[in-house]
């Protein structure tokens, strides 16, 4: 592998993209019916990119391990979407968008990237509405906006508590258009199961059908993955229970190199783990920071009659109460970006303030309800407190709510570069499954924003200029291509591999096991010997998962033990990974903490000197070291500050 | 709590299905109704036995992918809630619960408790959707939309596809799925063009994929978890079937 090249065009910032555009290579309409696309992934950034390039007259195959694209991972956000329209005349504009969000992700992401972002994220936005999604309105009949961590304005857009899904199923509208139009096949309950390369090029998936069991190929001129985050290597997590890193996993393990591991977001509002049979976190949205105020206890022994249940939390004076946000953080209060949010409860639950099991902090709406009325909050948040209402039992209107951090999104991912191509030509990364935009921590709402930016806007423009040098090339038969053929063999052989096992443990165990490693040692306070430490244990656990693993079933069937298994020997991987890159990453940014890096006040310490740079691994094979690759990250455009939002 | 599960078994859709009893002890009330499904998939793999295959995803209630027939109700015994967000406090210590697949024509069991839905998508891709190709949009606020239009609309597209409606209903019929869109589509300015088209296109598909006719009987409305209504059908019958002479 030699020196990463980000393809990043010269020039100013602003122009940059402009002038891509202009000198990039086309694709002539006639030509673009030879080109075979595949999309891995049906959520916002796959389903975007498939209709697009369909649309375009590409033949696209999209494919998902749902039943139906739309209920792909990004179905779940519920808070909104950023854009830079300035609708509120509050003082908006690309420039801040982008800034805000480089600033947010504590610098270590690339600018010419982040611009892109907030300059198409206007398009997104008439996209959408052309499509029919029912954004909130006001009075007016003008699309509203609400505010999220880490701006100070106000530029999100949302539907209710479902933007995520509104999103999705505008993409997959008209990702139905084109499927009804013959240019996109859909392949449902289908999984990815390796990359095939041939002459070092991406040209084709293995996959199996989750029904049959069946086990076949897949040419194309270029792949594209959108198989979203990695968040489940900690077990619990937000994402949904399916989600995955083992696309990911398996294009790194030919040759493509996996960026910031390291890089976890743990989001501040979830409702608490109630037990050991808790089997998924669920997030209370960032939206809610809006109007609801965080506290836990002052005193010690407040917070522990609390606990024991001898004292309501609505009975403490609010003199008693720590409003650690806003004591800590005045400019920005209960709006702070989620890292930092994450930490100060942790840091006051460490400290004993915890209440409910001792790893929770209260998220209170008195204060709103008193000030905008029931209504009106109802109206805000209604499925959100319902929400919480159904799985917690009690009524957040009238005693507060509960809640804690939990692991949401992954800013690691694939490497890839301007065009958003990996190392290995021919592949690109879509979404949350490459690392391109959010450094070292994601702001609320720029996750949709870039998965559809990626997938409407982005990918279909620089697709083309790969792909132009492709018409020459003949469509393969998989069935008679050597490469497809050994690929295919190669899956059947670690499927009948896995289902050998025949230990006496099943899948989750092991996959609780693994969470509980990573969330001790490679979690919210990282430091040198608990990584080490954590290291260890992940390789004990790889060999007790290669010897003490139990499949139940065939493999010629629905089988998911067989597809949990499958995804957990790579989660067990990526762990390993996570926890060497953040144990090289002498320094504190974003959502990657590390002990020894903090200010006197216990705030993130970065070392710009030394970590300016993007981690890319590369795979070397297995039981072997892999190697470390650094893209030095240049800030022509922003003066790189410490990250003050007091 | 220590309960007994009536399990419908069937190795996948060929095959006749039956009923399998199993007892399952220590479960928490606050663990959601899958938690349940998940232990007792851990004591069937430590038996040495297959556990039953159900489909599940986001267990937040918004990908609707989960389904399950729960004592004869869809979703179960609470209103307005989906498999994945219900509770076991929801039941009593010693209850007896049976657990069925959805039941329907238009949706073949092809494992346990898992069904092909696939149905769904294509009476969506007869029609369900507005005609915009990526680039082609116009500035998001050059059509003001009245706020109470913009919230019926989403009030339409807050369905997530689960199929309880079609499981619920005597006839099979997923009327109130595509009214659902038909009406989310409708109300706004930029489905208009098409909407009449969309309507008739999305029943045709409906009618020809074996799901029943609507007769009005209201039972969707009582189970879909998202509280869809039945304003929705009456706006689809009232705008767009009545009026097919006109067009
Ligand atoms: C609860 C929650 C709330 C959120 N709220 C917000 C919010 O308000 N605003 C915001 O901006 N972001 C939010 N996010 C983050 C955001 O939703 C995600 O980052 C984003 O939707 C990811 O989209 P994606 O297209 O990259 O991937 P996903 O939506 O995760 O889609 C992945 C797709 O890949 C497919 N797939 C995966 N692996 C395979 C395989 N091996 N073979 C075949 N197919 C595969 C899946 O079937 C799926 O179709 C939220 C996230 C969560 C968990
Ligand atoms: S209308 Fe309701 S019950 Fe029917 S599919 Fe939609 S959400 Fe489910
Ligand atoms: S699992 Fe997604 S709605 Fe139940």
């Amino acid at each position: 592998m030699s020196q990463l090249n980000s393809k990043v065009p010269s020039g100013p910032l602003a122009e940059k993209w402009e002038k891509y555009k202009a000198n990039q290579n086309l694709v002539n309409p006639a030509n673009k019916r030879k080109l075979d696309i595949i999309v891995v992934g049906t959520g916002l950034g796959g389903a975007a990119a498939a209709a697009s390039m369909g649309e375009l007259g590409f033949k696209v195959k999209n494919f998902c391990y749902s039943d139906s694209p739309r209920r792909a991972h990004s179905i779940a956000a519920q808070g909104g979407i950023n854009a830079a329209k300035n609708y509120q005349n509050d003082g908006d504009s690309v420039y801040r968008l982008f800034y805000d969000t480089i600033k947010g992700g504590d610098y270590r992401a690339r600018e010419a990237n982040v611009y892109r972002l907030a300059e198409v994220s206007n398009d997104i936005i008439d996209q959408c509405v052309a499509q029919g999604v029912p954004f909130a309105r006001d009075y007016g009949g003008y699309l509203d906006n609400r505010s999220f961590g880490g701006a100070l304005v106000s530029r999100t857009f949302y539907a209710r508590g479902q933007t995520g899904q509104q999103l999705l199923l505008g993409a997959y509208g008209v990702l139905n258009r084109q499927i009804a139009a013959g240019n996109v096949e859909l392949y449902t309950r289908t999984e990815m199961m390796d990359l095939v390369v041939v002459d070092g090029r991406a040209r084709g998936i293995v996959v199996r059908n989750m029904i049959s069991g069946e086990i076949s190929t897949h040419f194309a001129h270029a792949v594209v993955l959108a198989t979203g985050g990695y968040g489940n290597v900690f077990f619990l997590s937000t994402m949904a229970m399916g989600s995955n890193g083992s696309a990911a996993w398996q294009v790194y393990k030919k040759g493509a190199l996996f960026a910031n591991p390291a890089f976890v977001q743990i989001h501040p509002t979830c409702i608490p783990v109630h037990g050991e049979a808790q089997s998924k976190l669920t997030l209370m949205s960032e939206s809610l920071r809006n109007d609801g105020r965080i506290w836990v206890p002052k005193e010690l022994e407040d917070a522990e009659k609390i606990r024991k249940g001898e004292l309501q939390p609505t009975d403490l004076p609010a003199e008693k109460r720590d409003y650690y946000l806003e004591r800590r953080y005045p400019a920005f209060g209960n709006l702070v970006p989620r890292d930092v949010a994450s930490r100060a409860a942790k840091e006051r639950c460490d400290a004993g303030f915890g209440i409910g099991t001792g790893h929770a902090v209260y998220l209170d709406f008195k204060d709103a309800i008193e000030r905008l009325g029931k209504d009106l909050i109802e109206a805000r948040y209604g499925n959100l407190f319902q929400m919480y209402e159904k799985i917690v039992d009690t009524d957040p209107y009238t005693t507060p709510m509960m809640i804690y951090p939990a692991i949401h999104y992954t800013m690691g991912g694939l490497w890839v570069d301007y065009e958003l191509q990996t190392t290995i030509p021919g592949l690109f990364s879509i979404g949350e499954a490459n690392f391109s935009d959010h450094g070292a921590n994601r702001l609320g709402a720029s996750a949709l924003m870039q998965g559809l930016a990626d997938g409407y806007f982005v990918l279909p423009f620089t697709i083309n200029n790969y792909l132009a040098d492709q018409i020459g090339v003949a469509r393969m038969n998989p069935e008679e291509t050597p490469e497809f053929i050994e690929a295919r063999e190669k899956t059947l052989a670690y499927i009948d591999k896995l289902m050998k096992i025949q230990g006496d443990r099943s899948v989750d165990s092991i996959h609780k096991e693994l969470g509980k490693i990573m969330w001790e040692h490679v979690g919210m306070g990282r430091t040198k010997e608990g990584l080490e430490k954590g290291i260890v244990k992940i390789q004990a656990l790889r060999e007790e998962f290669w010897k003490n693993l139990r499949i139940p079933g065939k493999t010629d069937t629905i089988n998911p033990e067989l597809e949990k298994a499958n995804r957990l020997a790579d989660f067990i991987d990526i762990g390993e990974l996570m926890a060497m890159d953040a144990l090289q990453r002498n320094e504190s940014c974003g959502g990657h903490f590390r002990e020894e890096y903090k200010t006197p006040e216990g705030e993130a310490l970065r070392d710009d000197k030394n970590f300016k740079f993007v981690g890319a691994w590369e795979y070397m094979g297995e039981k072997k070291t892999p190697k470390l690759h650094k893209e030095a990250l240049q800030f022509e455009f922003v003066e790189v500050k410490t990250r003050d939002y007091k | 709590m220590d309960l007994t599960l009536k399990v419908w078994r069937q190795e996948n859709s060929k095959a006749k299905g039956n009923f399998e009893s199993y007892q399952i002890k220590n479960i928490s009330p606050d663990s959601s109704f899958l938690e349940m499904i998940d232990a007792l998939s851990e004591q069937l793999i430590n038996e040495g036995k297959e556990p039953v295959a159900f489909d599940h995803d986001c267990r937040e209630g918004i990908c609707g992918m989960c389904s399950l027939f729960i004592n004869g109700r869809a979703h179960g015994p609470d209103e307005e809630i989906t498999t994945c967000q219900l509770h076991m406090r929801k039941f009593k210590d010693g209850d007896t619960i049976v657990i069925e697949p959805w039941r329907a024509a238009g949706f073949p069991v092809i494992k346990d408790l898992m069904v092909e839905r696939d149905a769904f998508d294509k009476i969506l891709q007869a029609g369900g959707f507005i005609s915009v190709n990526t680039g082609s949009a116009q500035e998001a606020n050059a059509i003001p939309i009245p706020q109470h239009k913009a919230e019926e609309s989403m009030d339409g597209a807050s369905c997530i596809g689960c199929g309880a409606c079609v499981a619920t209903c005597k006839n099979s019929s997923a009327m109130l799925f595509v009214a659902s869109k038909v009406s989310q589509l409708a109300l706004l300015p930029q489905g208009k063009p098409e909407a009449v088209r969309r309507a008739k296109a999305m029943v045709a598909k409906m009618d020809e994929l074996g799901f029943g006719h609507c007769t009005n009987t209201g039972a969707c409305e009582v189970e879909c978890p998202k509280g869809v209504s039945l304003d929705h059908i009456a706006r689809l019958n009232r705008e767009f079937l009545a009026a097919n002479l006109k067009f």
